[in-house]
C-alpha cells in the first residue's frame, strides 16, 4: 500500500468507528484531494462527512476548531504546508490555547494534515518544511510519518487524540521511500516491508520514536524523508550509524534518543527545513543537556540551507545522502 | 433643535449610487491596427504556453506549470487599455501576464527551466517572477496573497500622487480567501486606484465555482464594501478592452476601487498534473469551437479583409520564431551557480 492509500485507509477506519469524524479542505471532497489522500471518502460517507471547502485556510481551521469544541473530530487538509500561514493565527491563538485558557473546560480534538517538504521542483511556495513553527507552540502535537504503516497508525491515533495535532506528510514519500538519489528510480512501497499495512483499526502511539537501523558508531536523528537519506548515508559511508525515526516531534521521545546517544557517543541531526532555529537546534540542545558526558564529538546538524527553497539547484539544496555521509565521516574523525 | 435634526438626517449615499450606476459597457469596435495587435498578442501567449507544455513533457520544466491557454483575451484586452506606469500583479497562472507586459519571452521561458537567464535567475520558477522595469509585480504562488499586495501598490500610487492604477488579478478560487475582503475594505475606505480583476475560469483546480462559492456572481463581491463590479465576456478581447477603459477611468478619476469579473475558461488542466476529469470533454470543446478568443479576432480580420491568409500566416510564423528562440535559450542557458542561492536574501 502506498502512503497515499494508507492515509486514505486511516480516514475510512476513523470515520467508520466514529460518526463525529468529519473531513474537509480544498478539493478534498469531489476531487479527492490534490494528492488523492481523500479519494472515495465523499462517495463512501456522504457530503455531510467529507466535503469541499472554499480556498480559505483560516476559515478551514477556524471552523474546525469551532466544530471540535462542540463535540466533533474534524480532520482537515491544508493542500500544501506552504499554504498554512493564513491559518497560523487560528492554530496558535485558538487551537493550541483553548484548553489552557478554559482551564480544561474545552478541548480541541482536530487533526490538521498537510503535505510537507521538497524534492518535487515546487519552488519556494510548494516545498517548505515548517515543522519548527509548530513545535515552538505549546499546546500542539506535531507528527511526521515516514512510511505507510506509520502513516495509517499515527493518523488514526491523531484523529482519536483529544489535542490539536499537526500532521505533516512528506510528499516525496507518498509513492515510495525516497532516499535522496533523485537520479535513480524510486522503489515503490509495494516492495518495502513498511508498505505492508494491516486492514482495520490499529494505532501507532504519538510520542514514540523508533530505531530504524541499529548501529554502534553514531546516532542519526531523522524524521520523514530524511530517514531514508540517513539509511542510504550509513550504507554508502560504511559507518555503523544508528538511525532513529522520531515520528512525533512533540511530544518528543527523549528516552529513545538519550539511550542511543549514550550508547554511540556521537550524534548527527538531519532535516530538510532550514538550519537556523530549525527543530535540529532543539534536538541538539536536548542531547547536549542529557548526554554531555557521553559525547565524544560535537553534535552536527545537516539541514536545508538558510535560503528560501530554490527552484533551480534543488538537489544541491536538498540534504541528500552525500552531504550526510560526509558529516558522518567528519563526526567519526573528530 | 432643528439644526440637530438636520445633522442626523440621512445624506444621499453617493458611493452606493455609484455601485449601482456602473454597467457593463458594450464591446468597443477595434480598428484594423487594434485587431492585429490583439491577434498577435494573444497568439504569442498561446504559442508560448503550448511550447511550455511541450518542454514540461520533455522534462525541461519540472514541478509546477499552470498554462493560460483559453484565457488570453483577459490580459491582452486589459493591457490594451492600460498605460505605461500602471502596475500588474497576479497569482501563479502568470506567463501570459508577463508576455502582455512586454517582458522577454526568453527571460520567462528560462525561468521556467530554472536557468540563470530567467527573470529570477532560476530561483523562482514558473510561479515566482517579476520585472520592476515592466511594472510586473509577480508571479505569486500562494492563492490570494497577491491581492493585499496589489492594494498596497494602489495606496502607493495615491500617496505619490501619480495617476497610475494597480491591476490586481486573482481567480474565482482566491476570491474566497479572507484577505481579499480585508483588502476590499481598505481599498474602498481609502479610495485606492485598484482594479480587482477576477479571472473566473469556473474551476478552482478541481472544484467548480458552484461547489465552493455561495455567491457565484463575483461582480457582486464588493457590494458590502461599496465597490462596484461588472461581469465581462472574458473571451471577447473587445469586451475586455471596453471594461478596462471604463475601470481605468473610474480609478484615475479618484472614485476608488472597482471589480471586473472576467468570465473566461482554461482549456488545459489546473496544472500539468491535472487530468481535468471534473468536467466533460464536450464542455471544453464547446468553449474552444464557439468562444475561442483568438479565432474570434481572426474571423473578424478575415471577414473585414483586414488581413489575408498569408498575412496571418506571417504573424503566426513571427510568433513561432520568437517562441522557438525562447525555448532554445531556455534549454541551453546554464543553471545558476550554487552560490546564487545565497544571494538576495538579506543584506
Amino acid at each position: 500500500m502506498t502512503m497515499i492509500e494508507a492515509i486514505r485507509d486511516a480516514h475510512v477506519v476513523a470515520m467508520e468507528r466514529d460518526g463525529k469524524v468529519v473531513v474537509f479542505g480544498e478539493d478534498v471532497g469531489y476531487f479527492g484531494g490534490v494528492f488523492r489522500c481523500t479519494q472515495g471518502l465523499q462517495e463512501g460517507f456522504g457530503k455531510d462527512r467529507c466535503f469541499d471547502s472554499p480556498i480559505n485556510e483560516a476559515g478551514i481551521v477556524g471552523t474546525a476548531i469551532g466544530m471540535a469544541t462542540y463535540g466533533l473530530r474534524p480532520c482537515v487538509e491544508i493542500q500544501f504546508a506552504d499554504y498554512v500561514y493564513p491559518a497560523y493565527d487560528q492554530i496558535v491563538s485558538e487551537a493550541a490555547r483553548i484548553r489552557h485558557r478554559s482551564a480544561g473546560d474545552f478541548t480541541c480534538p482536530i487533526t490538521i494534515r498537510m503535505p510537507t517538504g521538497g524534492g518535487i521542483f515546487g519552488g519556494q511556495t510548494h516545498s517548505q518544511s515548517p515543522e519548527a513553527l509548530f513545535t515552538h507552540v505549546s499546546g500542539l502535537k506535531v507528527v511526521v510519518p515516514s512510511n505507510p504503516y506509520d502513516a495509517k497508525g499515527l493518523l488514526i491515533a491523531a484523529i482519536e487524540d483529544d489535542n490539536p495535532v499537526v500532521f505533516l506528510e512528506p510528499k516525496r514519500l507518498y509513492n515510495g521511500p525516497f532516499d535522496g538519489h533523485h537520479d535513480r528510480p524510486v522503489t515503490p512501497w509495494s516492495k518495502h516491508p513498511l508498505g505492508e499495512v494491516p486492514a482495520g483499526h490499529y494505532t501507532v502511539p504519538l510520542g514514540k520514536a523508533v530505531v530504524r537501523r541499529e548501529g554502534s558508531a553514531v546516532t542519526v536523528l531523522a524524521y520523514g524523508t530524511m530517514v531514508y537519506v540517513a539509511e542510504a548515508a550509513a550504507q554508502e559511508s560504511g559507518i555503523d550509524a544508528e538511525v532513529i525515526d522520531l515520528r512525533t516531534l512533540h511530544p518528543l521521545d527523549l528516552d529513545t534518543i538519550v539511550a542511543s546517544v549514550k550508547k554511540t557517543g556521537r550524534c548527527v541531526i538531519v532535516h530538510e527545513a532550514t538550519l537556523t532555529s530549525g527543530f535540529g537546534a532543539e534536538l541538539a540542545a536536548l542531547v547536549q543537556e542529557h548526554c554531555f558526558y557521553h559525547l565524544e564529538a560535537p553534535i552536527r546538524r545537516i539541514a536545508g540551507w538558510d535560503t528560501p527553497y530554490p527552484h533551480a539547484q534543488e538537489w544541491t539544496y536538498f540534504p541528500g545522502p552525500a552531504r550526510l555521509a560526509a558529516a558522518l565521516v567528519e563526526v567519526m574523525e573528530s | 433643535m432643528k439644526a440637530a435634526a438636520k445633522k442626523t438626517s440621512p445624506k444621499p449615499r453617493a458611493d452606493a449610487d455609484g455601485v449601482a450606476a456602473v454597467k457593463t459597457p458594450r464591446p468597443v469596435e477595434f480598428d484594423k491596427e487594434q485587431e492585429l495587435s490583439a491577434y498577435r498578442g494573444m497568439l504569442l501567449i498561446r504559442r508560448f504556453e503550448e511550447k511550455a507544455g511541450q518542454l514540461y513533457g520533455m522534462g525541461f520544466i519540472g514541478g509546477f506549470c499552470h498554462l493560460y491557454i483559453g484565457q488570453e483575451a483577459v490580459v491582452t484586452g486589459l493591457r490594451m487599455a492600460m498605460k505605461d506606469g500602471d502596475q500588474m500583479i497576479t497569482a501563479y497562472r502568470d506567463h501570459g501576464h508577463m508576455l502582455a507586459m512586454d517582458m522577454s519571452p526568453r527571460g520567462v521561458m528560462a525561468e521556467l527551466t530554472g536557468r540563470r537567464g530567467g527573470y529570477s535567475r532560476g530561483k523562482g520558477g514558473s510561479m515566482h517572477m517579476f520585472s520592476k522595469e515592466k511594472n510586473f509585480y509577480g508571479g505569486h504562488g500562494i492563492v490570494g496573497a497577491q491581492v493585499s499586495l496589489g492594494t498596497g501598490l494602489a495606496f502607493a500610487n495615491r500617496y505619490r500622487e501619480n495617476d497610475f492604477v494597480s491591476l490586481t488579478f486573482f481567480g474565482d478560487g482566491a476570491a474566497n480567501q479572507g484577505q481579499v475582503y480585508e483588502s476590499f475594505n481598505m481599498a474602498s475606505l481609502w479610495k485606492l486606484p485598484v482594479i480587482y480583476v477576477i479571472e473566473n475560469n469556473r474551476y478552482a483546480m478541481g472544484t467548480s465555482v458552484t461547489r465552493s462559492s455561495a455567491e457565484t456572481d463575483f461582480s457582486h463581491r464588493g457590494i458590502s464594501f461599496k465597490i462596484p463590479g461588472i461581469q465581462v465576456d472574458g473571451m471577447d478581447v473587445r469586451a475586455v478592452k471596453a471594461a478596462g477603459d471604463l475601470a481605468l477611468d473610474w480609478c484615475r478619476t479618484g472614485k476608488g476601487p472597482i471589480i471586473l469579473e472576467m468570465q473566461t475558461y482554461r482549456y488545459r488542466g489546473h496544472s500539468m498534473s491535472d487530468p481535468a476529469k471534473y468536467r466533460s470533454k464536450d464542455e471544453v470543446q464547446k468553449m474552444r469551437s464557439e468562444h475561442d478568443p483568438i479565432e474570434q479576432v481572426k474571423a473578424r480580420l478575415v471577414e473585414k479583409k483586414w488581413a489575408s491568409e498569408e498575412e496571418l500566416k506571417a504573424i503566426d510564423k513571427e510568433v513561432r520564431d520568437i517562441v522557438a528562440d525562447s525555448a532554445e535559450f531556455a534549454q541551453t542557458d546554464p543553471e545558476p551557480d550554487v552560490a546564487e542561492l545565497y544571494t538576495d536574501i538579506l543584506r
